[in-house]
């Protein structure tokens, strides 16, 4: 006869934690306090542009959204979804923006999003780098339009969870302008070691950027049919 | 046509119905974004005492979007039931409130009540209610649904089994699932939010719980929360699909914004029922809401986001669901700013949709960049225990790993339901009987991981 406990090799959720009464031990219960408090502090962490740009293999130019602070990033994302001007963006007709922003925690695309950045770069002669500040995806509606970009792939910063606090979303925008709506979008989440690698992440908005092209649309138009992975086999 | 009310001296002139309900909403982050909360307390107040002298039957003649405009809006008028209504026809919102919370306003009563209620009256009393108040009403609200079980019986509480993984791995969803079997979860629903909306992928995972289903031989059913139409294309390929799932909204604009119409909800009903797989009844749609997504996609059209989500309600309701949730805390402190928001919100949220006639759960949870912990969530359990909420989520430890934010957990389920004396749902509180699932850690034999796949 197995024990709960063994489910945990399994799954990083938290499984297998038995029961004090129908609560849980103490310890689970501070693992997730400690969790909690964790992903509270990462949510107000900024990214360092600088260190990033020079991480990355193309050169970046860097914006803001119109938003001044965390807390009013928190509270308006409207502001968030629209480009402070001036701003450095020279137009550079069909290109594929890639776009490395904060969005609700900085983390993942301080650490990994250089990595990804380079496996898409690789594959796309005509990509051009973006650093976003206090951005909301849409914010990449806006940057492509300034850029006349062909897509736009948002990497942004998803909202930590008590797992991960390096999770990267990255949102996927075929002839990208302001008032595109998030149905006319591609979404690819959870982009961090531990949940979907750098280079299956790239495999796959290689894929989406492919199809997105010979469709003319992203969205609930195009469907992900990209055989499955290995790593989603049983 | 505008409404008015003094206080101190002070006149308050609301323009249109749609500002009087957005002005009397207890205070929330969204509607301070959208520009359309009251400036100040007693303008608030002043809005709530003017709705409260408004006759009922104001909203049959009042539309808070044109019908011309907006396929949510013709729903509820088209489907309103004048005979059911006229029990209520003679009061104002404030009548309606005192009546809602007498003896005569009973179960069964209120049961007959439901199809004569339009959303916006619905949301218009909530206004002027308090929690208690909400919770009192609800709890006399009795809305029963069947697929393989039973669900909505006085004395129940059922829970979705949420066993989400960041790449859908099956082992790895088997073994939440199994974690939450072993704590009760399940009765509700398995419901897995698949990390994309791949085909194929979305497939793997339905077939996949439909094995556990079987294997199990346990009395529920089982959803992939996949866009309406990657299940409809899953359904075309010969998945074994349960129930349809689809994110609604109380605007046309807002359901276009999911990519999704009326007439689409309605192709994958018809698709589901062609299945045939329930056993027991025909409810196969399951869908979520949650206030401040019309306004998230730039649809509200000034209303606000209570009163929309009660609208939501009404597009629910065309489609005979088995399940309805609100997700009340999930989109974030810019529509629900902290605890206090999120309590009050779902509260309304579960008052509203039961009303309604809707089998209303409730996903009790927050984000981490709202200001809100587990104990706002078990305050607000305890409330809707209270008020005979049908369903929660059971997601191991709380955490749910591919959504990243903070449920209810298979533990809280099992504390709510000990300490409101609720049971699951009969077929599955037998079915747990018979496996021999109970306090210990070790897993009985009929639910060996490796009959799932997990050795």
């Amino acid at each position: 006869m197995s024990e709960v406990s063994h489910l945990r090799r399994f799954t990083s959720a938290r499984v297998g934690l038995g029961r004090a009464g129908h609560a849980l031990p103490t310890a689970a219960q501070l693992d997730f306090e400690e969790a909690h408090a964790r992903a509270r502090d990462a949510v107000w962490s900024a990214l360092d542009t600088d260190e990033l740009a020079a991480a990355c293999p193309l050169p970046a130019t860097q914006v803001r959204s119109l938003v001044r602070d965390r807390r009013e990033f928190l509270l308006r994302p409207d502001l968030g979804r629209r480009l402070a001007e001036p701003h450095g963006l020279a137009p550079s007709p069909g290109c594929i923006a890639l776009i490395l922003a904060d969005g609700l925690c900085a983390e993942g695309v301080q650490r990994h999003g250089p990595a990804l950045v380079a496996r898409l770069a690789a594959a796309l002669p005509q990509a051009a780098l973006v650093i976003a500040e206090q951005a909301r995806v849409a914010l990449g509606d806006a940057v492509g339009e300034a850029l006349r970009a062909g897509a736009v792939v948002m990497l942004i910063g998803e909202r930590p969870g008590l797992s991960a606090t390096d999770s990267i979303g990255a949102y996927i925008t075929w002839a990208p302008r302001t008032g595109r709506t998030d149905a006319e979008r591609n979404c690819i989440s959870n982009i961090r070691p531990g949940g979907l690698g750098a280079e299956e992440a790239a495999g796959k908005i290689l894929w989406l950027l492919g199809a997105a092209r010979a469709l003319g649309a992203t969205g609930v138009a195009l469907k992900d049919e990209q055989p499955a992975s290995p790593l989603l086999s049983p | 046509m505008a409404y008015a009310h003094g206080i101190g001296g002070t006149r308050y002139v609301f323009g249109d119905l749609a500002t009087l309900l957005a002005r009397a909403t207890p205070a929330r982050s969204g509607d301070a974004l959208a520009g359309i909360a009251a400036s100040s307390a007693a303008e608030r107040v002043a809005a709530q005492r003017a709705l409260a002298d408004l006759p009922l039957t104001v909203f049959l003649n009042e539309a808070v979007l044109p019908y011309e405009a907006d396929d949510v809006t013709r729903v509820i008028i088209d489907r309103h039931d004048q005979a059911a209504f006229a029990a209520v026809s003679h009061l104002t919102v404030g009548g309606f409130r005192d009546w809602l919370l007498g003896e005569a306003a009973d179960s069964a009563v209120l049961a007959r009540l439901a199809r004569g209620l339009m959303p916006e009256m619905v949301a218009a009393v909530s206004k002027i209610m308090r929690i208690t108040d909400l919770v009192a009403v609800a709890q006399k609200c009795r809305v029963v649904t069947r697929f393989r079980n039973t669900i909505g019986l006085p004395g129940t509480l059922s829970i979705r089994l949420q066993p989400n993984h960041p790449t859908d791995d099956p082992r790895g969803i088997a073994a939440s699932l199994l974690d939450g079997l072993l704590l009760g979860a399940g009765d509700a629903v398995i419901g897995v939010n698949p990390a994309t909306d791949n085909v194929e992928g979305v497939m793997r995972v339905v077939e996949m719980l439909d094995m556990v289903r079987e294997r199990f031989a346990i009395p529920t059913q089982t959803c992939v929360l996949s866009h309406v139409t990657t299940t409809l294309r899953a359904m075309e390929r010969g998945a074994p699909v349960d129930l349809v799932f689809q994110s609604i909204g109380g605007t046309e604009a807002t359901n276009r914004s999911f990519g999704v119409t009326l007439a689409l909800l309605r192709e994958a009903r018809e698709a589901a029922l062609a299945l045939g797989r329930g056993t027991l009844g025909t409810d196969v749609m399951y869908f979520e809401t949650g206030q401040g997504s019309a306004l998230s996609a730039d649809a509200h059209h000034g209303v606000d986001q209570q009163t929309l989500e009660a609208r939501a309600y009404g597009v629910a309701r065309e489609y005979q669901p088995l399940l309805v949730n609100s997700v009340v805390g999930f989109i974030g402190p810019e529509y629900l700013f902290d605890g206090k928001q999120i309590i009050r919100a779902g509260v309304e949220d579960h008052f509203c949709g039961k009303l309604l006639g809707l089998p209303m759960g409730v996903d009790i949870c927050y984000t981490n960049h709202a200001e809100a912990d587990q104990d706002d969530m078990d305050v607000l359990l305890t409330l809707l225990g209270v008020a005979g909420v049908t369903y929660i989520m059971g997601v191991p430890g709380a955490d749910d790993v591919m959504l990243a934010y903070q449920s209810t957990s298979f533990h809280d389920g099992l504390q709510a339901r000990a300490l409101l004396g609720k049971t699951p749902a009969p077929e599955f509180a037998a079915w747990m009987a018979r496996m021999g699932i109970g306090p210990g850690n070790a897993i009985p034999a009929g639910l060996s991981p490796a009959l799932i796949g997990l050795a």
